[in-house]
């Protein structure tokens, strides 16, 4: 079994008398990317500030490497990155002095510190614009700097809040292949959280899903489909037939008794049934 | 301790090379350097009945024609400093979206706003002394006046005060950044407060004083002391007198007491001047109660801060 390097036991948050997180149980892996999919205001911002130790859950607890990151909230930032919903920067230092002041509060030392912040404007794409004010960058490059921020301290475990909204798909592209260069090339451990589907789906080895402050599935596509598969389809089977029949035929299979539902299914858009399906319940 | 010092010097930077603080520096600059001309122009008239005894002191404590004196500067404008260091120093970290970064790297959250309030301190230290040591030049050269041990003390002193009156009001200014998201609410409450503690307050204690004490021609001299009494208890809650009566005893040697009430009492001695304990001992009240405003603020805003949510909704 692979390491668990990020682990919430019956994590729970109220807010004035809201249970905004009701008792999430996570586990991620060693190199997976994790993606935590929910609507807007299911919890998965609270979530990660607690996994940070940047909140202070009501009841349960998380751990990063062992850590806990409400009592050893200094060992966790250590080794975790965090891009915020919406990461900001100096406007008026340049995207090197801005790396700079985090390497500082990191206890890099200049020297090493130089280098890296070199190598990281590299990696996504901004080595041009290093010494141009943040305050002229365009959305996506500001989001591109965040995910600089991110490498800049080489971390353990990257969690990346909602890493593409606001920017345009082309800039959406650019991140998450550069997610999955962190992921492959860095060997960072990443949870993102998104309320896009077709992102997770496209990028994310493992998914947890989240809704209401409840995780409602998790694991891997494939198991969550077959758990939906399993609850859905109780006292009752699935015939597979070929997908191009024509009309007429599906007509006249409708019209046997029994028959209650024929839908056009591909394994690509089950995740998109399993989102919708919880989403309405949730 | 990494992250104090990190944010620490990260803001002495952006003060030093910032706009505000190049204009401020101007503004008063230009004010003392006019100041000090003022009074050279005229220096026979105004220190012709004064005592040479406390030249140098004299500069910062007169008014010189329309210009008000030095330490009136410094008493209504200090404030105005303070908030203007203060008003948007954590409202607009959170609404620039760099809290949230910063405060996820490896340091204690208390190290952003310690590192802050010692960083606007500092720099607002810098630009006094600067300015002290500007007009003491000007006046050795211009005027050569030169300054004995006893009044370099004094202004020693003056600038500790000036600091921590100039403390007090950057630390208000840090709370309502704090409690108020909008940089536009903060700046206006806290110049609000700086006009009630200078001027409203004035009004409002003689108000309270004549509803207690109520005054009329035939009230005795003792009825008079006793609404002077009330009236400057209730100043006395104003930082801005606080200040004042410091500033007063400390570059005014022969100043002994304030108010009516006092004159009563002291009447008998002889004017001469106050040794600079004498006068420590006339004014540490005000000193400490100075102290005690600032790090009451200061600790509000250390306490709000620590428990509040980090998100910027
Ligand atoms: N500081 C707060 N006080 C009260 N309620 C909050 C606070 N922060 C978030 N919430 C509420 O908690 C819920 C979950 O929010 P959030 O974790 O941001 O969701 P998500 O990131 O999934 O969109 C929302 O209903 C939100 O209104
Ligand atoms: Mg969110």
């Amino acid at each position: 079994m692979k390491k668990i390097v990020l682990e919430a036991k019956n994590l729970t948050k109220f807010y004035n008398h809201n249970k905004v997180v009701d008792s999430i149980n996570l586990q991620i892996e060693e190199g997976e990317i994790f993606g935590f999919l929910g609507p807007n205001g299911a919890g998965k911002t609270t979530t990660i500030l607690m996994a940070l130790g940047l909140t202070e859950p009501s009841s349960g607890e998380v751990n990063i490497f062992g850590y806990n990151s409400t009592r050893e909230p200094l060992k966790v930032k250590r080794i975790t990155s965090y891009l915020p919903e919406n990461v900001g920067f100096y406007e008026d230092l340049t995207a090197q002095e801005n790396l700079k002041y985090i390497t500082r509060l990191n206890n890099i030392p200049e020297k090493n510190a130089e280098e890296k912040i070199k190598e990281v404007l590299k990696i996504v794409g901004l080595a041009e614009e290093a010494h141009k004010e943040v305050g002229k960058y365009s959305k996506g490059m500001k989001q591109r700097l965040g995910m600089a921020a991110v490498l800049v301290k080489e971390p353990k475990i990257a969690i990346l809040d909602e890493p593409t909204t606001g920017i345009d798909p082309k800039g959406v592209e650019e991140i998450l292949n550069l997610i999955v260069k962190m992921s492959k090339e860095q060997n960072i451990t990443i949870m993102l959280s998104s309320h896009l589907l077709y992102q997770v789906q496209k990028i994310c080895t493992k998914i947890g899903i989240i809704s209401k402050g409840r995780i409602v599935a998790q694991g891997s596509i494939q198991e969550i489909d077959q758990n939906l598969l399993k609850t859905n389809q109780e006292d009752s089977f699935e015939v597979k037939v070929n997908p191009e029949l024509s009309p007429v035929v599906l007509d006249s299979i409708k019209k046997i008794e029994g028959v209650n539902k024929i839908e056009k299914k591909s394994s690509e858009h089950s995740l998109e049934e399993i989102y919708i399906k919880y989403f309405r319940e949730g | 301790m990494n992250g104090l010092k990190v944010v620490f010097w990260k803001e002495m930077a952006d003060h030093l090379g910032s706009r505000k603080f190049i204009i401020l520096f101007a503004i008063i600059l230009a004010i003392s350097v006019s100041v000090v001309y003022i009074l050279s122009q005229n220096i026979s008239e105004y220190f012709s009945e004064i005592s040479k005894e406390y030249m140098f002191l004299n500069l910062f404590t007169t008014s010189a024609g329309s210009l008000p004196s030095f330490i009136f500067f410094v008493s209504f404008f200090g404030p105005l400093i303070g908030i203007i260091f203060g008003f948007d120093s954590i409202n607009s970290e959170r609404s620039r979206g760099t809290m949230s970064t910063v405060l996820s790297q490896p340091i204690y959250r208390d190290a952003l706003i310690n590192g802050k309030f010692l960083a606007s301190l500092t720099t607002i230290g810098i630009m006094l002394i600067s300015i002290i040591l500007i007009i003491l030049g000007l006046e050795l050269g211009v005027l050569g006046i030169i300054p004995n041990f006893e009044e370099i003390l004094r202004m020693g002193l003056f600038f500790v005060a000036s600091i921590i009156y100039i403390g007090f009001w950057l630390s208000m200014g840090i709370l309502f950044s704090i409690v108020f998201r909008q940089t536009t609410t903060s700046a206006l409450i806290s110049v609000m407060l700086w006009i009630f503690f200078a001027f409203f307050i004035l009004m409002i204690a003689s108000v309270i004083a004549d509803q207690i004490v109520p005054l009329n021609q035939n009230s005795t001299l003792e009825v008079a002391a006793k609404n002077d009494e009330i009236k400057n208890m209730i100043l006395r809650i104003s930082p801005v007198v606080l200040f004042q009566e410091i500033v007063i005893a400390l570059l005014n040697p022969s100043a002994r007491a304030f108010g009516i009430s006092s004159l009563v009492k002291l009447n008998d001695l002889l004017p001469t001047s106050l040794s600079i304990s004498q006068s420590l001992m006339v004014i540490w009240p005000q000193f400490v109660g100075l102290i005690a405003l600032m790090l009451i603020c200061f600790a509000i805003s250390y306490i709000i801060f620590m428990r509040q949510e980090i998100r910027a909704t």
